[in-house]
């Protein structure tokens, strides 16, 4: 088998640098990435910010009666309202400042810096 | 609110209600407690009824059944004798447009002994969508669709704003620039005499703005209603019920039938407030409004569940 791969090597290398540069986005995701989670209570989201590194997911929950919702400054991401206990995951595979706001309160602004 | 609780808390539903009536009477306030027979309406008079804030959808400690909360509200209002002349819904139909909390608060307000209800929406009616469903229900009749109204009923001139479709920045209520002009070409045919009521679901007074209690360009549409004689204006979004006079207008906000919030500045955020199920009859319930002819002061009676 090995033998045979290098054989091919030549031939199939733009396609070869492609998966390498696929397994290098998957090991980082796979070592870099991390769970992370804000809580939302007393009309606040908890932390912000909040640094994750690029492939993490991030879960709000909801710990306030009131509804609330986690919508991005840009529109590119957004959980409708989530009620008491309620859960809203986003995964954020592109580094950058993404900041968001609860739609009903909007003084309510935090951010997700991801690295 | 487990089962038992609820039980409970509708056995409590239950006990004999009181009112506390307002009475506005040269720029001056007085309160006192009413029976539900002194309701009786003056002949070329008349009243109407404002329920707010049912919030159809929500769930919490603060109220499980919200459903249950305004059918006893409404019961309340087709016990009035006589018949208030229509309803105004000042806003937060639905708990954050929660399936469905559009269609039950529809049903359930068809079983209402009035003529008509009247709505102008609350964030919570709008926030998802921007108002396409709200719209798409209540926009027709309303200016450009749009949601805001006037209508004239016994001399006296009523106004339906919105002030939740721009709620963004700060928090704040906005009419907008379109809406202000339309009410200034609204209000100038009327004689300054015409008594006029507002309706509208953020306090169009600056009652909390650290938490966007207030409408930030309400100042202008004030403005224009300065020169009449007897201004009301009613609101919701607070949960409770505040007033407060300003020359010829007097603001007053409304209970919510679902769950009371805290007083201004008396607890670190706004929000539902779970209280002793034994005080929450106390704080949500209902407004009747009545207007007796040649007295222009209305007459706004709060009353509770309690």
């Amino acid at each position: 088998m090995k033998k045979h791969e290098t054989t091919r090597r030549w031939p199939w290398r733009p396609a070869m640098l492609a998966g390498i540069t696929l397994a290098a986005v998957t090991a980082t995701h796979a070592l870099g990435s991390s769970s992370a989670t804000v809580g939302i209570k007393e009309f606040k989201f908890a932390p912000t910010p909040l640094t994750v590194r690029a492939g993490s997911t991030v879960t709000w929950v909801n710990h306030d009666e009131e509804t609330h919702t986690i919508t991005s400054a840009t529109g590119s991401f957004g959980s409708g309202g989530l009620g008491n206990e309620d859960t809203f995951a986003q995964t954020f595979t592109r580094p950058g400042t993404y900041e968001y706001f609860c739609a009903l309160h909007p003084k309510m602004k935090a951010a997700v810096i991801v690295k | 609110m487990d089962r038992i609780a609820r039980r409970g808390f509708l056995e409590c539903m239950a006990w004999a209600g009181s009112a506390l009536v307002w009475t506005s009477a040269g720029g001056m306030l007085s309160s006192r407690m009413l029976s539900p027979a002194a309701a009786d309406e003056a002949p070329g008079g008349f009243s109407f009824v404002q329920i707010s804030d049912t919030h159809i959808g929500f769930k919490g400690q603060a109220n499980g059944d919200p459903v249950a909360t305004l059918q006893q509200v409404l019961d309340r209002v087709n016990a009035l004798r006589p018949a208030p002349a229509f309803v105004l819904h000042t806003g937060d139909q639905t708990h954050g447009q929660k399936p469905g909390a559009f269609d039950t608060l529809a049903e359930m307000l068809k079983g209402v002994r009035t003529a008509r209800v009247f709505y102008v929406p609350g964030e919570h009616d709008v926030f998802l969508d921007g108002g396409k469903e709200y719209l798409g229900r209540y926009g027709k009749g309303t200016v450009g669709g749009r949601g805001w109204q006037s209508f004239d009923y016994k001399g006296t001139h009523f106004v339906g704003l919105v002030n939740v479709l721009t709620y963004k920045g700060e928090g704040m209520g906005a009419l907008g620039a379109d809406q202000i002009e339309w009410l200034e070409k609204d209000l100038a045919p009327l004689a300054s005499s015409t008594p006029i009521v507002v309706f509208a679901h953020v306090p169009l007074w600056s009652v909390y703005p650290q938490w966007g209690w207030v409408t930030e360009d309400a100042g202008r549409a004030l403005a224009y209603l300065k020169r009449f004689g007897s201004v009301s204006v009613l609101n919701g979004h607070i949960h409770q019920v505040l007033t407060k006079v300003e020359g010829n207008v007097s603001f007053h906000t409304a209970l919510s039938t679902a769950f009371p919030q805290p007083a201004p500045g008396t607890a670190p955020a706004p929000g539902p407030m779970k209280i002793p199920e034994a005080d929450a009859r106390r704080l949500i319930g209902v407004t009747e409004v009545t207007f007796v002819e040649g007295r222009h002061p209305l007459t706004v009676v709060d009353s509770t569940l309690s």
